[in-house]
């Protein structure tokens, strides 16, 4: 399968690219790792007319601690992600996701940026970013703007980056000791997207109370999912099976899967449930150290 | 409007005019004339046009050529002379029956060269997972794995398993 025609630049400044998104206007795509956007045009569901490819860019791919925030920048792959000891130590849901995107070849190329900016609630950092309480850094002609990942996604292939706005940077707080994570999905086989996905980080005091809870969904609601009131469920009291089972079932009526060939719509929230659940105990185990 | 880049492939530098939707996998194929490098599915799933893109392993159905600028390509064709000798999982797979039609053959050996190359003395969980994006459909990966064992402990200097085959 051949893409239609199209032409490529790849800018070796931000600037440079920012005013080349603004020359070329709504026909100008970005290119990151290409991993989502290549196999869609591919298929000629996208035909954008320039590519601008940003790899040329420098300092677009690191992952570094400052003061109390993780920054990873937006060309980081899901291969150095999956192998950050930085990561590991504060996340350990890093390495439960990761390992379940694609294959070890996609996770070479596709970056964090591309899955974020894809604005597709099947990706599965979406949820692990809701989850974390990330902030989007976008950069555009009038400069950095900080987007809080609540805001961020809008809806199928869409979220709150505007045209000429590159993201550059994921912010992720760092979180206090006493804080745990974790992320499942369900997949039919390696390399597929998510018939239901369930990020949670969870921090607990010394007495096991839950002081914050963070809840994210993969591809069971049109657009990434924050499982508020399962959050609420939690934070404030102890982890037993009984606010553990609410906050499952809540995530449960909340969400709004759509039935496919991955499954019913009441199965799906079905596993919605099992998968809070399971994720849950992990994080608080996690937590607990 | 054509672009010109610069590859080194499998150790020679080529300077080629593409145009920008040539798929690395097409340059490769049909531009340079190796043909080791299969298309199967041609949508990321089977990785038949595994390839090492500056020592990493890719799928070339989903790269256009123009990414490649400046990088360094490493084909099956590369991996030994001529004649031989074999790398340790080139020997592996022959010696193991790691193959039955051979079309998987070249992605696989690329993805697990880059496997060996991070870890020398990985688990079979470890390969079975470092392998996940390769597809086979006549071996049954058994004896792919064991072929992956086998150059592992060749490369580690260690006595070689057994080569006996594993039916299916
Ligand atoms: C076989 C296969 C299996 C996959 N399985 C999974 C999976 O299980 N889970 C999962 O989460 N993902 C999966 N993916 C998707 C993969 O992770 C994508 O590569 C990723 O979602 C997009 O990242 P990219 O760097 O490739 O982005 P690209 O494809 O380059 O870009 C995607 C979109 O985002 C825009 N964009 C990219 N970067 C930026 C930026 N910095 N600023 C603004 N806009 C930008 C592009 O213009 C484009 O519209 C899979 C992909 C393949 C091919």
């Amino acid at each position: 399968m051949i893409a239609q025609s199209f032409q490529y630049e790849s800018p070796g400044t931000l600037a440079e690219a920012i005013s080349m998104l603004h020359k070329y206007g709504e026909e100008a795509k970005i290119l990151s790792g290409g991993h989502s956007l290549i196999p869609m045009m591919k298929l000629r569901l996208a035909t954008p007319e320039w590519l601008i490819d940003i790899n040329g860019i420098p300092g677009l791919a690191h992952i570094k601690k400052e003061g109390a925030v993780i920054k990873i920048g937006a060309l980081t792959t899901e291969a150095e992600i999956e192998h950050s000891d930085l990561l590991k130590k504060h996340f350990p849901l890093f390495a439960d996701v990761t390992k379940l995107i694609a294959d070890p070849q996609v996770r070479n190329v596709a970056t964090i940026g591309g899955n974020l900016a894809h604005g597709d609630a099947a990706n599965d950092h979406p949820a692990v970013m809701l989850a974390l309480n990330a902030t989007v850094i976008a950069t555009g002609s009038g400069g950095e703007r900080s987007i809080p990942i609540d805001e961020f996604f809008h809806g199928f292939y869409m979220t709150a980056l505007q045209h000429g706005e590159i993201l550059t940077e994921i912010q992720i707080p760092v979180p206090p000791a006493g804080t745990g994570s974790a992320y499942h999905k369900l997949e039919r086989k390696v390399g597929d997207y998510a018939t239901a996905g369930v990020a949670v980080q969870l921090t607990l005091d010394s007495k096991g109370v839950c002081k914050a809870a963070g809840i994210g969904l993969t591809n069971v609601n049109p657009i990434p999912l924050r499982a508020s009131r399962s959050e609420k469920a939690l934070t404030g009291k102890p982890i037993t099976d009984k606010t553990i089972a609410e906050a499952a079932k809540y995530a449960a009526e909340d969400c709004s899967p759509s039935s496919d060939l991955r499954g019913s719509e009441e199965y799906k929230r079905a596993m919605v449930a099992v998968l809070v659940k399971r994720m849950i105990n992990k994080a608080a185990e996690r937590a607990r150290g | 409007m054509l672009k010109k880049i610069t590859v080194t492939v499998n150790g020679t530098q080529h300077v080629l005019e593409v145009e920008p939707r040539l798929l690395l996998v097409h340059m490769i194929r049909e531009l340079l004339n190796l043909t080791g490098t299969h298309i199967g599915c041609d949508t990321t799933s089977c990785g038949a046009c595994t390839i090492l893109l500056d020592g990493k392993s890719v799928k070339s159905c989903t790269i256009l050529a123009v990414q490649a600028n400046g990088k360094s390509i490493t084909t099956i064709e590369g991996l030994a002379p001529e004649g031989g000798p074999f790398t340790p999982l080139q020997e592996g797979f022959k010696e193991n029956h790691g193959l039955h039609c051979g079309f998987c053959t070249p992605g696989m050996i690329l993805r697990a060269t880059e496997l060996l190359a991070h870890n020398n003395n990985p688990t079979e969980e470890e390969i079975r997972w470092g392998i996940s994006g390769n597809l086979c459909r006549c071996t049954g990966y058994n004896n792919i794995v064991k072929a992956i064992l086998y150059a592992g402990a060749k490369m580690r200097g260690e006595a070689l398993p057994s080569t006996e085959p594993e039916f299916v």
